[in-house]
């Protein structure tokens, strides 16, 4: 299987590893996947609640190539966009971004709900309801 | 001077010999001849290197020459061996007693015989891969026919007790199957100090050609037969009809001849270069062998680097190391190893795993070079990892509650 060299990129140079202080209340956490499905992703995001812009994001993935450069994809993207464009950011966009494979389709599923996961830990914090997302749709 | 990329991967398959492709060479042009054309010497040179080469084989492994069929391989070895004995001895019974880390070629036919009407148990294997011998005996029942129970496992390495296996069959008067694949060449197997009927193996995986291998059948105390799969013209007495792969014979018997010689050196020389492999990344933390140390092949390791993902960890090196994973990212079926999770291991550990197969051809500079490739990615990869970070934090990973996709 060979590898785009977007994914590689990200993978030598992954943008954004680390870790944001999960106690303030400006920061989202998401936390998606699970040992046994071989992916889990943690992004975070900080936001500027008087602009609702995300103002940080980092991330850490334990995951094959695909599932960290889905990651790393998102902490770029989600720098600088409000919190309602993050909302809009669709798996497919990073199937497209990184010329993902069908078998590989799954970790952009997974980046996308890591991204709504970690709005919902910001809102729920700051005494807004979670929003409910249906099932992603897989192409 | 390393040349890239470096070749760890042979149990998956070996280079071949380049003194093996030397005696296949002759047989692609000028000595061409089917070995069953009886009448002109294009045949009868053909009949004898054939016939070279089979005394070559059984003398690897103590048999006699008559005893060896040539097939196209252990897969085709595996499926004449169980549905042969199925059905020339279903006047005796219709059970096979086999195991869950078998070899795909072994459990899918043992499914195919399930759906002839046939039976099957699989044993459970011990986390450290090796059978219950009171659980073999327990299974065995008035109506088993075979026993089937690899030599030594291809993912961990594990080497069967298959002189006590053999040893409760003739006890019940069972035949004894073993796919001894991954043994044969590496380590000594003798047909009959191991107490075995009937044996597959096959040439790609002793630095000899690939599509060409060998079903050992016992003739005599007991005499063994397997009704053949491949019917035609009658080769291989009756039990695997279709023209004889000569060039690929050729050289299948000239590997055979060379682990004979070479195999004590190689031996030594292989498992002191997996050893240093191993102790050098076992000092990585959380590092974990899988499958038993003490009976296991001498140049095989199977390692989990917890918290960090197989498929990404060969990323960090494919381009320069040949290695492969049980990690679910890197199969096809996107499912974890089935050996690895027979051991018991949590998927999370079937994920994180690399397989090491060393080989005649693996030196010292090339282990050197993979240890500190595979130490550094492994840091890497754990600087990235969000397990890796809540396990240094002292969370317990079992108590978290994973959104599940």
């Amino acid at each position: 299987m060979a590898y785009s060299e977007k994914v590689i990129d990200h993978y030598q140079n992954p943008k954004n590893v680390g870790t944001l202080d999960k106690s303030k209340k400006n920061v989202g956490t998401g936390l998606v996947g699970a040992p046994e499905c071989g992916d889990v992703m943690r992004l975070q995001i900080e936001v500027d609640d008087a602009t609702g812009m995300i103002t940080d994001a980092k991330f850490k993935t334990f995951g094959c190539g695909s599932a960290i450069a889905s990651s790393s994809l998102a902490t770029e993207w989600l720098k600088g966009k409000s919190i309602t464009d993050a909302l809009a950011v669709d798996n497919m966009d990073f199937v497209e971004e990184l010329n993902l494979p069908p078998v590989k389709i799954h970790c952009s599923v997974l980046a996308e709900d890591a991204i709504k996961a970690a709005i919902n830990d910001y809102r729920v914090k700051n005494g807004l309801e979670a929003i409910k997302f249906d099932e992603s749709v897989v192409h | 001077m390393l040349k890239f990329p470096i070749y760890l991967d042979n149990n998956a398959t070996t280079p071949m010999d380049p003194r093996v492709f030397e005696a296949m060479k002759p047989y692609f042009l000028e000595h061409f001849g089917n070995a069953a054309s009886r009448n002109h010497s294009f045949g009868w040179e053909a009949e004898e290197a054939v016939s070279y080469a089979r005394e070559q084989v059984a003398k690897l492994i103590g048999a006699d020459e008559k005893e060896i069929i040539f097939t196209s391989g252990a897969t085709e070895g595996d499926n004449l061996a169980i549905k042969g004995v199925f059905e020339m001895y279903a006047s005796k019974g219709n059970h096979i007693i086999t195991a869950t880390t078998e070899h795909k070629a072994v459990l899918d036919t043992c499914k195919h015989i399930e759906k002839l009407g046939g039976e099957v148990t699989y044993l459970q294997v011990q986390p450290d891969g090796l059978i219950d011998l009171k659980a073999l005996e327990a299974a065995i029942r008035p109506t088993t026919i075979l026993i089937a129970i690899m030599y030594a496992n291809n993912e961990i390495g594990t080497v069967m007790p298959i002189r006590e296996i053999s040893a409760i069959a003739r006890k019940h008067g069972v035949l004894v199957f073993t796919d001894a694949t991954q043994a044969v060449g590496k380590i000594p197997v003798d047909v009959n100090k191991d107490g075995i009927d009937i044996m597959a193996f096959s040439g790609h995986k002793m630095y000899g050609p690939k599509g060409v291998g060998a079903l050992y059948v016992r003739r005599k105390n007991p005499r063994v037969k397997v009704t053949a799969q491949m019917d035609g013209g009658g080769h291989e007495r009756g039990m695997r009809s279709g023209t004889l792969n000569v060039p690929g014979i050729v050289g299948f018997g000239a590997a055979c001849e060379l682990c004979r010689l070479d195999m004590e050196e190689d031996t030594k020389r292989i498992s002191k270069l997996r050893d240093k492999l191993e102790t050098e990344l076992m000092k990585l933390e959380e590092a974990y062998i899988n499958g038993s140390t003490e009976h296991r092949l001498p140049h095989v390791a199977n390692i989990s680097f917890k918290h960090v993902e197989g498929e990404g960890l060969l990323m960090g090196f494919n381009k320069n190391i040949a290695l492969s994973s049980g990690s679910a990212c890197t199969s096809a079926s996107l499912e974890p190893s089935y050996v690895l999770k027979a051991l018991g291991l949590g998927d999370d550990l079937a994920h994180s795993s690399l397989r090491f197969g060393l080989g005649r051809f693996t030196t010292e500079e090339q282990i050197d070079y993979t240890i500190k490739a595979i130490s550094e990615t492994v840091l890497k990869l754990r600087e990235m990892s969000p397990l890796w970070e809540m396990y240094k934090e002292g969370i317990d990973l079992n108590s978290i509650e994973w959104a599940h996709h």
